[in-house]
């Protein structure tokens, strides 16, 4: 059952990945991307992640996407050709890998790993977000604490590079 | 909980830089314009202190945050580079923002916080750290890269070194979580335990090598991910991109050596293969495309392209080599190479941001012309760095090829010391066309304005640490291969 609903998932996760680069409307483009944030929640469920299922939509299709929609329709992007020529070079680099990857599945394998939680002990073990939260905020309070100062780089970093008009004389 | 005080003091020269940063961000707008130069200095102090500070967790190794963070003799050597060459990028940047007429009181304060991040990478034994760190240093060097709005080049550097840097980061993000798939977790000495014994032969495995290679690859431009570094050299303020071509490479080595010595020392077999035909792709491509550049900025950045190659053949040598001894003389060549290339190039930028044409930069190579006439001091520094970065005795860029070579010959490798000498020998035919420029030729008189020198004395002082740097590890490196050695790192 589990390995059908992955089956699933990690079908659609594929086949709308392909069709966001693929359509050359970049509103369907953002539409399959949000198809795809849904079965990428999806797969969490199955993995009894369901905080990040929740987070996966909340953030994702909810905020980012619908950001991404109101830029695409502000700029009035009908349709977009001009990265549309690239399909030999994408062909040529990527039907290569591909083969490659599967030459080497094939003939070896992936060795089988114990990993560090199985689905079932992370649905067990506590609460899902509580889990989480004390994850982030004891053994990972470093990287955490990091990644707080990208997101202040980030913001002021967008204010300076946007605000056109103010700081310099401009005058060179 | 997981972390104790003993913790915090251990990442103290971090928080203090971060605390500086943030500072500068909060005064600069409560702060007239003529006060600014303040904040400067602020930056400046909090360096110097963080540099005692670093000095002095030199001599002991500890771990911080549950094995995160590792500071030991490797990180604090890179760590005081670090804080060195963002010193000497606020004085530089003291007096070309000024000239530029760039206020920007944040710009320090993005320095610092760059400047974290790469204390933050070359510090981390976990994957997940070492990328945050990366990202930190990079989400703020594209916008120290795009700072001169008012001209494109600017802009479009800034939007180029985003677009690439993120695309590299995602790769890199791919090979790290294929990796934690493969082994169970992002702690490099958990993954070398995990894959100590296995070989290639598992595609996960396979595929987070090739892929953290190229993420990699692509922080330290090498050649084929190189693509990106002319343009973003050429379009940042000067200022930043010294501080790009000298810091973002040491920090981006110093992350690389620590996972792949570390995590995949035992796969050195085979990544040394791989990094065997970056590095001859980088030597080949960086020293023949620097030969036909016109702007100076350009040709720096092929330079530093094929630097990067020159530092590779150290990691070479030392996956290659089969002695303990060859392996550390190899990651010593390397972490010696890129301090030693740091004094230089660093001199080199600062010599070309001086330069001055009708408000805008010098950067053509032609405006050099006539400079030893005019400016008798600055072309001979110049010429300094230039000898030193084509590694002509008796200057550091020699002793910095010279220990990369010797690693190659112990390990075995003679050829590719041969073919480096070959290529350094083609550099030093562009390097030396800058000589030839300066003292040779006369400037044309049909252009209007020749270019002037700004001069200032925190300029002084960057140039004099430089010009002193090459000069005094030319003539006595023993200090500092002293150093490298004691930091190396030992294949786990």
């Amino acid at each position: 059952m589990a390995e059908l609903f992955f089956g699933y998932f990690a079908g659609v996760i594929a086949l709308t990945a392909v069709l966001v680069v693929a359509l050359r409307n970049p509103v369907y483009s953002a539409l399959a991307l949000l198809v795809l944030f849904f079965h990428v929640a999806g797969l969490y469920v199955t993995l009894h992640a369901e905080f990040l299922a929740a987070v996966q939509l909340i953030v994702y299709a909810g905020a980012i996407l619908v950001l991404y929609l109101f830029v695409v329709m502000l700029l009035n992007l009908k349709q977009d050709d001009r990265y549309h020529h690239q399909w030999r070079i994408a062909a040529f680099v990527c039907v290569p890998l591909l083969l490659e990857f599967l030459v080497l599945l094939a003939g070896n394998g992936v060795a089988p790993q114990s990993s560090p939680l199985t689905a079932e002990q992370t649905a067990a073990a506590s609460d899902n977000t509580m889990a989480i939260g004390t994850t982030l905020f004891t053994t990972y309070l470093f990287p955490f604490e990091v990644a707080s100062l990208i997101l202040l780089v980030a913001m002021i970093g967008a204010i300076i590079l946007a605000k056109r008009d103010i700081g310099e004389g401009g005058q060179t | 909980m997981t972390f104790s005080p003993g913790d915090l003091f251990l990442i103290l020269p971090e928080l203090l830089v971060i605390t500086a940063a943030c500072l500068v961000l909060v005064l600069d707008p409560v702060l007239s314009s003529s006060q600014k130069d303040g904040l400067a200095w602020l930056s400046l102090g909090t360096l110097a202190i963080c540099m005692g500070l670093i000095a002095s967790q030199m001599n002991h190794a500890a771990s911080a945050f549950g094995g995160i963070v590792i500071i030991d003799a490797y990180a604090c050597f890179w760590r005081l580079l670090l804080c060195f060459v963002a010193g000497l990028t606020v004085l530089l940047s003291h007096t070309y923002l000024r000239e530029e007429r760039l206020y920007f009181g944040e710009y320090y304060g993005f320095v610092l916080l760059s400047l974290s991040g790469m204390m933050v990478m070359v510090s981390a034994a976990d994957l997940l750290t070492i990328y945050l760190g990366t990202e930190l240093m990079s989400l703020s060097l594209y916008v120290m890269a795009g700072l001169k709005r008012s001209e494109p080049r600017s802009l479009e550097a800034s939007a180029k070194y985003f677009v690439l840097g993120a695309f590299s980061s995602g790769i890199l993000l791919y090979g790290i979580s294929l990796l934690y798939g493969a082994t169970g977790s992002t702690r490099l000495p958990a993954i070398a335990a995990a894959i100590a014994g296995r070989s290639l032969d598992d595609p996960l495995l396979l595929a987070a090598t090739v892929l953290l290679a190229v993420g990699f690859g692509f922080k330290l431009a090498v050649v084929p991910f190189h693509m990106w570094t002319p343009d973003v050299y050429q379009g940042a303020p000067t200022s930043v991109t010294a501080f790009m071509a000298v810091a973002s490479k040491a920090a981006s080595f110093g992350a690389f050596l620590r996972v792949f010595v570390e995590g995949l020392g035992s796969l050195k077999a085979n990544w040394s293969a791989i990094f065997l035909l970056v590095c001859i792709a980088t030597l080949v491509l960086g020293n023949i495309v620097a030969l036909v550049q016109t702007n100076i900025k350009r040709m720096l950045a092929y330079s530093s392209i094929a630097h990067a190659g020159y530092a590779l053949i150290g990691v070479v040598a030392a996956g290659v080599a089969g002695t303990q001894t060859g392996e550390a003389n190899g990651i010593t060549a390397v972490m010696l190479y890129l301090a030693l290339y740091a004094f230089m190039t660093f001199g080199a930028f600062t010599i070309v941001a001086m330069l001055r044409k009708g408000g805008l930069d010098g950067d053509e190579i032609e405006d050099f012309s006539g400079l030893a006439a005019r400016h008798p001091l600055a072309a001979l520094l110049m010429l300094v760095f230039m000898v030193s970065l084509a590694g002509i005795p008796p200057t550091a860029g020699f002793i910095g090829k010279f220990y990369v070579f010797m690693a190659a010959v112990e390990a075995g490798l003679t050829w590719l010391a041969v073919l480096a000498l070959v290529f350094a020998a083609i550099s030093a035919y562009y390097y030396l066309r800058i000589i030839m420029v300066m003292y040779m030729r006369e400037p044309d008189p049909l252009t209007a304005a020749s270019p002037r020198l700004i001069m200032s004395p925190a300029l002084s002082i960057v140039l004099a640490c430089a010009v002193a740097g090459v000069v005094f590890f030319g003539l006595y490196p023993s200090p500092l291969v002293n150093l490298a050695g004691h930091a190396v790192l030992t294949f786990k």
